[in-house]
């Protein structure tokens, strides 16, 4: 293809492949450092990291082909990327993407002629709070107006390396607005540690089983449990026991970092902040359940964590609080590895993240088996998410009836809520579980009266005003930590839309429900928003939604109907009025059909209309 | 001493190891399915096996059979749902039956005639993919590709090559084949390899075989895919 641009394609490829080592896991992160420095992965080099790594071109063309942000075609010099989801949205994005389009001569989504920049859309990045936001070649840009993108224009014009952009510009803030036992009490770095170590580890999963802890990445399983699962599990391989090198059966400790889910940023202020906390609960955990490696899947958004969360783990490495022999205790060795993502909501799911650790296209296992059982590699895995570590951490040192003294009866502690949308005070909220929606509204200054809420992000539930009583806690609304409120006015149809196409753009493609379903209800919705739509369409999105729901792989497909199926229950009305008659009416629009001519004859004039 | 689950209130033996495809096929008991296939490790791609286990829908042909399950498969509602997924599968792609060398032989087209599709339902996505004749001996047309991977299992596992894979993501899914300038003649493909072979569609073709049999006199022509499936037809 471009070959002839990159006759030293070995020259640049030589050092990262060193790097990386020969381990075919490092593919993702290989093709990460490659696309930084070719600004896309030329043909040649899939031949010579394939080579590399002893695996099928074939397998490193899909592992490309299947991340957002690995492309086989240059994307441009410069290549800004507006989060797409609906509260950037409704901060302007659109606008502001069209107004730095016209300044930079390009069109959205394809690359200027020149190949210096190209500018498109990409899924929540996770600042919602400070919105609008984008990526500049990977790095966040917040709170983006005319103004700053004026200047982006400028430095792109000149030139100007990304790294030496005015510091402004990339400025990410915590906005915490309410603390509670994680966020708002200090952390002594090795007190979770050294309390685990002087109680015993199967003690502390006792006090882990006491505190009643469940993941804080949605589902709600116990963590104590998976715990003790993962440890009775023995990963048996031609009938040998699988052992590191000190004759410990091999188990694995992955942090999930891949907070993909949009309107959710908790975990992005956790890791900036709270990091220490974190990694404690990994290597709690890792004391537990036996484990002498643990991962960070980093999501690909998080970048920019990455040098400060190194030097965090350098720190602990300093401290005797990673590495070998851990405090000094001759059996306790447990070292974290940071993995970035690259672009692929998908890779949240706990088996897809797996797959994307092991540097594959991130595609959710079939199971059973289950990660506990058969997880990296194939050895026992736990997964949790990275408030759950958090928290773990604080039931390590605290522990569990302590713990437990909060919240509800079947959601203990406390909850970081994410919010977003028509609020005074974006930002992160820490609460025992059991507040209520309306008490989180007071709280961050809801603007007027509020309209619908949607609760723990488009896989969620979206709530209307009638239900603001309503309380945070696996009885009653179970939520990863996201809340974007809306206000009276706002069009709730074009935020099912948003949803909608986010699915689409998110499927793995792997199940036929869910990769065809969520195109066929995003074409829907898409009918139905520019006027097409009729009774008929609004069967039809139920029953794709109850297929959905009911034949999909994984979670993405279940819940991709969520939004769409919860508007049309609640705000009938406000789907109606968009219908164009009742009885069925084509997609196909004559005059629209011609707009392609009228564009190319430069007309606009009654007779090239219909 | 074998074990039993329940499919459709009928008793079905199973051995530790099996799932529940693997049990109902060996009791001749047949449920809809494109991704799978005995001589392949599971995949569970295509749903349409979905059955519903103790109130839950799980995909049967990945689902280890466990004693006393209770399985229902053969029921309208699953049967409605298969019908949509097999009309998804013609809607995404460029499936053109009446002109397909492969009519009368297609397993896709075979599970839409036992579902009793009657029309493709939803409106045709009209795809751009590209055909591949690069090949002296296999065409490929990934027009009629329905991502079953059966292709890049057969590959991988029996003629130990990897000459297919799957890039894209999601409804941009595309399968793809091992060699640099993205053409199946460049790659190490043979006719005889057992890839070749396994489409269920008419995605992969072997070239100069064209209407060997007439159209009327091939096997789905005669008997349902149910009978082929589970050896109900030979008698």
């Amino acid at each position: 293809m471009q070959q002839f641009e990159f006759p030293d394609i070995s020259r640049i490829l030589t050092p990262i492949l060193e790097r990386h080592g020969g381990d075919a896991s490092r593919l993702l992160q290989v093709l990460l450092e490659v696309q930084d420095v070719c600004h896309f992965i030329p043909s040649e080099a899939i031949d010579l990291i394939a080579a590399h790594f002893g695996v099928p071109r074939v397998n490193v063309e899909g592992v490309v082909g299947f991340y957002s942000f690995l492309s086989t075609h240059s994307v441009g010099e410069y290549r800004l990327l507006f989060s797409g989801n609906i509260t950037d949205q409704m901060l302007g994005k659109d606008e502001l993407m069209q107004y730095l389009c016209n300044k930079l001569w390009v069109e959205p989504g394809k690359v200027s002629e020149d190949g210096l920049v190209s500018i498109g859309s990409t899924s929540c990045t996770g600042m919602c709070d400070q919105g609008p936001a984008a990526l500049i070649n990977g790095w966040p840009l917040t709170k983006l107006d005319h103004n700053r993108l004026d200047l982006i224009a400028e430095l792109i014009r000149s030139r100007k390396p990304v790294a030496d952009w005015p510091a402004m510009l990339f400025e990410v803030v915590d906005n915490i607005h309410r603390g509670d036992v994680l966020l708002g009490q200090p952390f002594e770095p090795g007190a979770a540690i050294r309390a685990t170590l002087a109680r015993g580890a199967k003690e502390t999963l006792v006090e882990v089983d006491k505190s009643n802890l469940r993941g804080r990445g949605g589902a709600g399983f116990k963590t104590a449990s998976k715990w003790s699962f993962c440890h009775a599990t023995i990963a048996e391989e031609e009938g040998g026991v699988i052992c590191d090198i000190d004759g410990h059966p091999e188990r694995f400790i992955v942090c999930n970092a891949d907070e993909g889910e949009p309107g959710t940023f908790k975990d992005r202020v956790l890791l900036n902040s709270y990091a220490d906390l974190v990694f404690e609960g990994m290597t709690v955990g890792a004391r537990v359940v036996g484990a002498s490696k643990g991962f960070l899947y980093l999501r690909g958004e998080y970048r920019y964590l990455l040098q400060q969360l190194e030097a965090v783990l350098k720190c602990r490495r300093e401290a005797g609080l990673l590495g070998e022999t851990i405090l000094g205790q001759m059996d306790f060795s447990f070292d974290i590895e940071i993995h970035l993502g690259a672009g692929a909501y998908i890779c949240g799911e706990e088996s897809a993240l797996i797959e994307s650790l092991e540097g594959k296209r991130g595609r959710p296992r079939n199971r059973p088996p289950f990660p506990v059982t058969y997880g990296y590699k194939g050895r026992p895995t736990v997964v949790d998410n990275v408030e759950t570590f958090a928290c773990a951490a604080k039931i390590a040192e605290k522990g569990g009836a302590w713990f437990a003294a909060i919240g509800t009866a079947q959601s203990t502690g406390t909850k970081l809520i994410s919010v977003s949308g028509d609020v005074a005070r974006p930002g992160i909220y820490e609460y025992p579980f059991g507040v209520t929606v309306s008490q989180i509204l007071d709280d961050c200054g809801a603007e007027g009266r509020p309209y619908a809420v949607q609760v723990s992000g488009p896989s969620g539930t979206t709530i209307s005003w009638k239900e603001f009583e309503r309380k945070i806690a696996f009885e009653d609304l179970p939520t990863a930590g996201a809340l974007m409120v809306f206000r009276r006015k706002r069009d709730l149809f074009q935020v099912a839309q948003n949803f909608a196409d986010f699915f689409a753009h998110e499927s793995c493609g792997f199940c036929t429900p869910c990769r065809v379903g969520t195109e066929l209800q995003k074409k829907i919705m898409s009918k139905i928003a520019s006027g097409y739509g009729t009774a008929s369409d609004l069967e039809e999105l139920k029953r794709l939604g109850h297929i959905l729901k009911t034949m999909s792989h994984c979670g993405l497909g279940s819940s991709a109907a969520n939004p769409v199926l919860d508007i049309l229950e609640k705000f009938p009305d406000m789907v109606e009025s968009k219908l164009k008659a009742f009885a069925f009416k084509p997609a196909f629009d004559l005059d629209g059909a011609l707009a392609t001519a009228r564009t190319i004859t430069g007309r606009d004039d009654d007779w090239a209309h219909l | 001493m074998s074990k039993t689950i329940t499919i459709d209130g009928l008793a079905v033996p199973f051995q530790e190891g099996q799932t529940i495809m693997d049990a109902a096929l060996a009791s001749g008991v047949y449920i809809p399915h494109l991704c799978h296939n005995p001589e392949f490790k599971p995949h569970g791609s295509c749903k349409l096996c979905t059955v519903n286990v103790n109130g839950r829908n799980v995909a049967s042909c990945t689902m280890p059979a466990v004693e006393g399950q209770q399985v229902l498969s053969d029921i309208a509602e699953l049967n409605a749902d298969r019908l949509a997924l097999t009309q998804m599968l013609f809607v995404e792609g460029n499936h053109l039956c009446p002109a397909c060398e492969k009519t009368g032989n297609c397993q896709l087209q075979a599970v839409a005639y036992y579902l009793g599709m009657m029309s493709p339902h939803y409106n045709h996505f009209y795809p751009q993919r590209e055909a591949d004749a690069s090949h002296p001996d296999v065409m490929l047309d990934r027009n009629r590709c329905i991502y079953c991977e059966l292709c890049v299992r057969a590959s991988r596992e029996v003629d130990g090559k990897n000459v297919f894979g799957l890039s894209g993501r999601g409804i941009k899914t595309l399968l793809v084949v091992n060699s640099a300038s993205g053409l199946l003649g460049d790659t190490d493909l043979a006719v005889t390899d057992k890839a070749a072979h396994v489409c269920p569609t008419g995605a992969i073709l072997i070239k100069r075989h064209g209407y060997a049999v007439p159209i009327g006199q091939r096997v789905f022509d005669h008997i349902t895919i149910k009978d082929v499936q589970t050896g109900g037809g030979d008698e």
